[in-house]
């Protein structure tokens, strides 16, 4: 920054230069190099790591015209010291499925960037979008435009359909379940006006992995999480298997005696495993790739409700559709997932994530509106306490009165 | 204002992936057998057909400028033909064909001071969010206190010599963006101060309903002060969580004074052995120390060495744990039990210990 001679005006991340991870204080200098606000970004953040507090404010309503998600607004509390970071709305940019990119993409991503923000990016942001960090509000039409001319579309925030992602699936893993590539753009394409125009009680997500390994964390992360399965016999190569031998795993203890089904039995030879036990967890697949692989009957269980702890407290996604073939058009799951959304949408209240919606009404009454039967599949263990609640109860009926009457 | 919307485009979605897709993965797109780690970081992935796709995968910052991303061009265009992808904890991988370029990449990416690893038994880069950068709820920065971190971890990234994977995360603040509540160790930023209302300020900009509504402990009630509709916040009630002031910019809680980090240990979202489960209080509050939160940095570094020494072939921090029970957790960690680490919210009895099996 500046003038060789004069010290530094960034002392303390300054010391984030050294050290062998690269560094994002490295990043910020090279884009201030040409962008003036990341050279006021150094500055906000170096006031903020001396006083140990942020300096940016709500956003507001920012955005571009006909959508209602895609930037979040960012103004500086500071905005007479850093005048260049006054506003720093950030735009989020719905990523190619699977994080692929050809070089001529990515080269035009930041031409238009160089243009139009601070030259800075997130590859990726935590729902997958490529994130550009920071521009005023008269430059986001414009960057829009050039956007959507490069072939890229604005990715979701506020409440509506975030932004599809998926894990590598069939593109480069073989234990892809489903085409989880297809599936995310499917399912992005489908909800365009959703994800562009938010009209939900709160953000909807939907993370897709193709088999329970789940590498972009669906279970964790969504609202609607789609994870690739199985229900027929793991693949076994017994000829393979004594490859893994000689190279030092001990199948018996690192792979029979880890399975948490202990469906798995090894006699120095042969591997034998009782499927109908088996909980496909994928264990015995990780560590021997090359003799065992998924079965043939490929699917995907459908489970839902999965948030952060805001604002009644962190779920895990819990299984809604033990096993659904996953072949486009997807028109079961789309089918279910119009309900939902429906449902949800009439009934949420502000703010409430579907996991937490579901939790308020109960599971088995927000089965039943979404015209799903229950099935143990469901739940961990029935439930533990008594208080039932049914809808409807007998009366006895004035049978011997009627009679006498008549 | 609908013919202005008509002419421009719009809804058009992300490019379709196939269009970025390197031939050898359209021609075997589906049809991958098997893979192999050659090295930490560089992958093969063998097809049905025979075809071998080469994955050299890199850690990056996360936070990149236009500069850089084109210098990994340059390296992509060199070295794969043109193609790259990121991984969903901000990796790079270049996917090649020709093996003879998998070590010439690696060199120039280790020169250019991008890690090459990350891959099986090994820490990955760690999921994080904005923080100081660009946010206005954060506890505490993200960037600064992940990069200290993996200077001090790197070791781990560039070898695979760990019992299991190690998936670290950061959120700074409870609205975690970034799957942290399912991590092996999860750095949270955490609130400790009640928001302070700003009385002028809320009248004006907040809707006084919503604000008491946003509450999850129904610590805000409405009140009125000089003649102004407006709120006061039950202190004892409050946990921090900042709902409040994500619907409400007039009730600020960030405060250098009380604000920190806490450390929570044992999540993960695989359901490889074990099912998911989430990561759990260790640590409750360490301060914020920039620019490198040496006791983030350190805490860290130690329960990564008590589970690297102790932890069986396969076993994830949170497996691990459940091996020795909780008590030894703390004992060999030298971490202090606290009142902090009991739950008192929601459904909290179903974590206290019912029943006597109890390790001595
Ligand atoms: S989730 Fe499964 S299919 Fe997808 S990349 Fe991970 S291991 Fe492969
Ligand atoms: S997938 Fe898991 S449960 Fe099934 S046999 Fe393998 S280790 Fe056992
Ligand atoms: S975790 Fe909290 S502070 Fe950090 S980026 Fe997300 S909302 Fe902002
Ligand atoms: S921070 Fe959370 S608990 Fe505290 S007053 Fe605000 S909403 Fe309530």
């Amino acid at each position: 920054m500046g003038d060789e001679n004069k010290p530094s005006q960034t002392p303390k991340l300054d010391e984030l230069e050294k050290g062998p991870w690269p560094s994002f204080v490295r990043e910020i200098k090279r884009a201030a190099t040409k962008s003036p606000m990341a050279r006021d970004l150094l500055g906000v953040l170096e006031l903020s790591y001396e006083e140990k507090v942020g300096h940016w404010k709500h956003g507001g309503i920012v955005g571009v015209r006909g959508y209602g998600g895609g930037v979040i607004g960012r103004y500086s509390d500071v905005p007479e010291k850093f005048p260049n970071v006054a506003h720093f709305h950030t735009l989020r940019v719905n990523q190619p499925a699977g994080w692929f990119y050809r070089t001529e993409a990515l080269r035009a991503i930041c031409d238009l960037w160089e243009r139009h923000g601070s030259g800075l990016t997130n590859l990726h942001g935590s729902t997958g979008d490529i994130i550009l960090l920071g521009t005023r509000t008269e430059e986001l039409e414009s960057t829009f435009a050039d956007l959507t001319k490069a072939g890229f579309d604005l990715g979701g925030s506020g409440s509506d359909v975030r932004t599809p992602s998926c894990c590598v699936g069939p593109a480069r893993c073989e234990w892809a379940c489903y085409d989880t590539l297809n599936f995310t753009y499917d399912i992005t394409m489908h909800f365009q006006d959703e994800l562009h125009r938010p009209a939900f009680p709160y953000k909807f997500k939907f993370k897709a992995s193709g088999c329970p390994n789940d590498c972009v964390a669906a279970i964790a992360r969504a609202d609607l999480s789609i994870i690739g399965t199985w229900r027929d016999e793991i693949q076994i190569d017994q000829a393979a298997l004594k490859e893994y031998t000689e190279n030092g795993i001990d199948i018996q203890a690192d792979v029979c005696e880890r399975c948490p089904s202990q469906c798995m039995s090894w006699n120095g030879k042969e591997l034998r495993i009782a499927d109908e036990w088996c909980v496909k967890c994928m264990h015995c697949i990780n560590a021997m790739p090359k003799a065992l692989r998924p079965g043939q009957e490929r699917g995907a269980v459908i489970l839902i409700g999965s948030k952060a702890p805001i604002v009644q407290g962190a779920m895990l996604s819990s299984v809604l559709v033990p096993f659904m073939k996953m072949e486009p058009p997807y028109t079961e799951l789309k089918e279910l997932v119009g309900k939902i959304l429906d449902l949800w949408s009439e009934e949420g209240k502000s703010r409430e994530r579907v996991g937490e919606f579901i939790q308020r009404v109960g599971l088995g009454n927000f089965l039943e509106a979404i015209g799903l039967e229950p099935k143990p599949e469901m739940v961990a263990h029935p439930r533990e306490n008594p208080y039932v609640f049914y809808e409807e109860y007998f009366e006895e009926e004035p049978e011997a009165a009627s009679e006498t009457e008549g | 204002m609908a013919d202005t919307v008509a002419e421009r485009k719009t809804d058009i979605g992300p490019p379709h992936y196939e269009k970025f897709l390197p031939p050898v993965v359209k021609a075997n797109y589906g049809k991958w057998k098997y893979h192999e780690i050659v090295q930490p970081g560089v992958l093969v992935h063998v097809a049905e057909s025979g075809d071998k796709l080469y994955t050299v995968r890199a850690g990056t910052p996360r936070l990149l400028s236009i500069q850089t991303i084109r210098e990994l061009c340059d390296l992509a265009d060199t070295y794969s033909d043109g193609y790259l992808r990121f991984t969903s904890r901000h990796n790079i991988e270049f996917l090649l064909t020709d093996p003879d370029k998998v070590g010439p990449l690696i060199i120039e990416l280790t020169t250019r001071g991008f890690p090459v690893g990350g891959t099986a038994n090994a820490i990955s880069s760690m999921v994080h969010t904005q923080g100081w950068i660009h946010c206005h709820s954060a506890a505490t920065d993200a960037s600064g206190i992940v990069k200290s971190v993996m200077d001090e971890l790197i070791g781990h990234f560039q070898t695979m010599e760990l019992p299991a994977k190690l998936r670290l995360a950061l959120a700074c603040c409870l609205n975690m963006c970034g799957a942290v509540h399912c991590s092996d160790i999860a750095i949270l930023g955490i609130h400790r101060r009640p928001p302070k209302v700003d009385q002028e300020k809320l009248s004006k900009i907040c809707e006084i309903p919503t604000v008491v509504a946003s509450c999850p402990t129904a610590a805000i009630r409405p009140k009125r002060i000089n003649g102004k509709e407006t709120v006061e916040v039950i202190e004892e009630q409050c946990m921090f969580c900042g709902n409040c002031y994500t619907v409400c910019p007039a009730m600020p809680l960030s405060n250098a004074l009380n604000d920190g980090v806490s450390i929570w240990v044992g999540g993960k979202v695989s359901n490889a052995r074990h099912a998911p489960m989430f990561s759990k209080l260790a640590i409750p509050y360490l301060p914020n120390n920039p620019p490198r939160w040496p006791e983030v940095v350190a805490a860290v570094k130690n329960i990564v060495e008590v589970w690297a020494k102790d932890a069986r072939k396969y076993e994830r921090m949170g497996e691990w744990i459940e091996r020795i029970g909780w008590p030894r957790f703390f004992q060999k960690t030298g971490i202090p039990f606290t009142k902090q680490h009991i739950d008192d919210f929601r459904h909290a009895g179903l974590t206290y210990q019912r029943s006597v099996h109890i390790k001595s």
